[in-house]
């Protein structure tokens, strides 16, 4: 096992030790709701760099799916900028990779149709986009899987499609938002791993949107932790975790400590958010949330 | 066979199909021969079975069977071409969807086939006025499903979509379209059913071609064996029709 280091813990700055591909810049984002103007993040500022995994943490109702959405594109009319190698997003742009929390394969495609999909949309020819599929396919470890439609695989596999998928654009970055939140925890830490080693073999850029503590540690190298509504930077956390990483390491010492901090960082935050939504529960009882 | 390989085997629901198809037609047979069911009124299924060869022989049956296929083949495409194409635009432009789906939907509902004498007066005693019957007839189904599909597809795949910056002509035939699909063909089915009702029932009507006619003139010749043995024929027609449908839905939805 190895030994535990002292987490290293800054207020909410970034790192500058490379240049930075992805930048958020003071992003403030208001939803108009019945009950009002509803402040979904505040301020947020973040930098994440070349080849670097950055997870961003927070609990329920923080805001994290709208930065997701912000950063993606899909979501406009916010203060504030984004941009992507100096280039400033204002919509779905090709250096942004999405793969999202729910079930996003098409249905009426088999694997290799799935994947790529990208590609068909970019006008490459059939056999070579196959062939480029076939790829990325391998990669997530669904080679045999081709032709198979999305009816036919586990919730794990699938969600694989998607990362296959999003991959097959090639994109300078690449955003998940809780994309194994749906599965059991043994088929989350394994595909953690497959996250894992992709990353390290395409040194792809990525940011991580979760509110699992183990599932951040595991992949990232530094874990941005909001705070409850409005959602703004609570901690920036690095995670000095050796790499290569594999799902083995969440038994050391190390692993326990960053898990650790970061929960007493986000306990507050998360017992922060039941209490307001106990208060709103009792104050429009005929009303589910 | 246990239970579960009667559960398993391909052949086994044809066979109980079959049988119990053989095992009512006995029963009829049985009880019209012991006078339980009067034989004026309901005629043995060993006369129907005899009365095919003369309904085939005299009365052209293949001809009006073709006739009525072409009618419902021709309902159908224009089922298929305006009715998708209006649930479409409904769903598209929704001050028009706000303003019409409720007509539509009372549309659905009406005995639309009462309306023959205008049909009459506007296309004539024709094919025309037959095809245009089935066409109305069936159209409030497709349209309602058309917007019912395209409203259902799965925001998430919408967003799949706009992350790889597809137009919005690609999001509707790439995603939209393909997601509604199996929605849209299930409201086709439908309209189909009500079109042939319709075709079958406007030629009875108006007394003219295909298999409504020939109905028409045997039953009003009072020859019941004949009248049934026209409505297997009708029967057929539906069977040839959805059997169609149903392999072009596979074909085109894939993993249905």
């Amino acid at each position: 096992m190895s030994a535990a280091p002292a987490p290293v813990i800054r207020s909410a700055a970034t790192s500058s030790s490379a240049e930075p591909i992805l930048v958020v810049k003071e992003v403030t984002k208001h939803f108009r709701t019945p009950d009002g103007v509803v402040t979904a993040v505040d301020d947020v500022s973040l930098s994440v760099r070349q080849g670097e995994f950055l997870a961003v943490i927070g609990p329920s109702g923080c805001g994290k799916s709208t930065l997701f959405n912000v950063v993606g594109g899909l979501l406009g009319d916010y203060e504030g900028e984004v941009t992507v190698a100096g280039e400033r997003i204002t919509g779905p742009h090709a250096s942004v990779g999405m793969v999202f929390q729910e079930e996003s394969t098409f249905p009426w495609r088999t694997v290799i149709e799935n994947v790529s999909f990208p590609l068909e949309i970019e006008g490459m020819p059939k056999a070579k986009r196959h062939d480029k599929a076939r790829h990325f396919i391998d990669m997530v470890g669904l080679s045999g899987f081709e032709n198979r439609y999305p009816a036919e695989l586990s919730g794990g596999m699938r969600q694989r499609v998607s990362l296959a998928r999003t991959l097959a654009s090639e994109p300078k970055i690449l955003l998940m938002d809780e994309p194994f939140a749906a599965l059991d925890e043994q088929t989350r830490l394994l595909l953690g791993d497959k996250v894992l080693q992709i990353q390290q073999e395409l040194k792809q850029t990525t940011l991580l949107i979760t509110h699992n503590i183990t599932e951040a540690v595991q992949l990232s190298d530094r874990i941005l932790v909001m705070t409850y509504r409005p959602g703004k930077i609570k901690r920036i956390v690095d995670i000095d975790l050796p790499r290569p990483r594999s799902s083995e390491i969440v038994g050391s010492d190390a692993f326990g400590h960053y898990v650790a901090q970061i929960w007493s960082d986000l306990r507050e935050e998360a017992s922060r958010g039941l209490s307001d939504d106990e208060s709103r529960a009792r104050l429009t009882p005929g009303r589910r949330k | 066979m246990s239970a579960a390989a009667l559960a398993r085997s391909r052949t086994a629901p044809i066979l109980l199909g079959i049988g119990t198809f053989a095992a009512l037609v006995a029963l009829m047979q049985v009880l019209v021969e012991t006078g339980i069911l009067n034989r004026f009124i309901v005629p043995p299924p060993s006369d129907v079975a005899l009365a095919f060869e003369r309904v085939i022989m005299e009365e052209q049956v293949v001809s009006r069977f073709l006739l009525t296929m072409r009618e419902c083949i021709s309902a159908a495409a224009l089922l298929a071409v305006f009715g998708i194409s209006i649930g479409t635009l409904l769903y598209k432009v929704n001050i028009l969807r706000q303003a019409t789906e409720t007509w539509v939907a009372a549309a659905a509902a009406a005995p639309t086939v009462l309306m023959y004498p205008l049909f009459m007066v506007i296309f004539g005693r024709s094919a025309t006025t037959i095809i245009m019957m089935g066409f109305v007839a069936g159209l409030p189904a497709v349209i309602l499903k058309t917007i019912e599909g395209l409203s259902e597809t799965k925001r998430v795949l919408l967003n799949v979509g706009r992350s790889f910056n597809l137009t919005p002509w690609q999001l509707f035939w790439k995603i939209q379209f393909p997601s509604a699909l199996p929605t849209i063909f299930t409201g086709f089915k439908l309209g189909l059913i009500f079109a042939l009702i319709n075709v079958v029932g406007v030629e009875f009507l108006i007394n003219f071609g295909g298999l409504g006619q020939l109905i028409n003139d045997l039953a009003e010749r009072y020859d019941l064996a004949g009248t049934y043995a026209a409505i297997c024929f009708v029967i057929l027609v539906s069977v040839c029709f959805f059997v169609v449908v149903e392999w072009f839905e596979r074909w085109l939805t894939r993993a249905a």
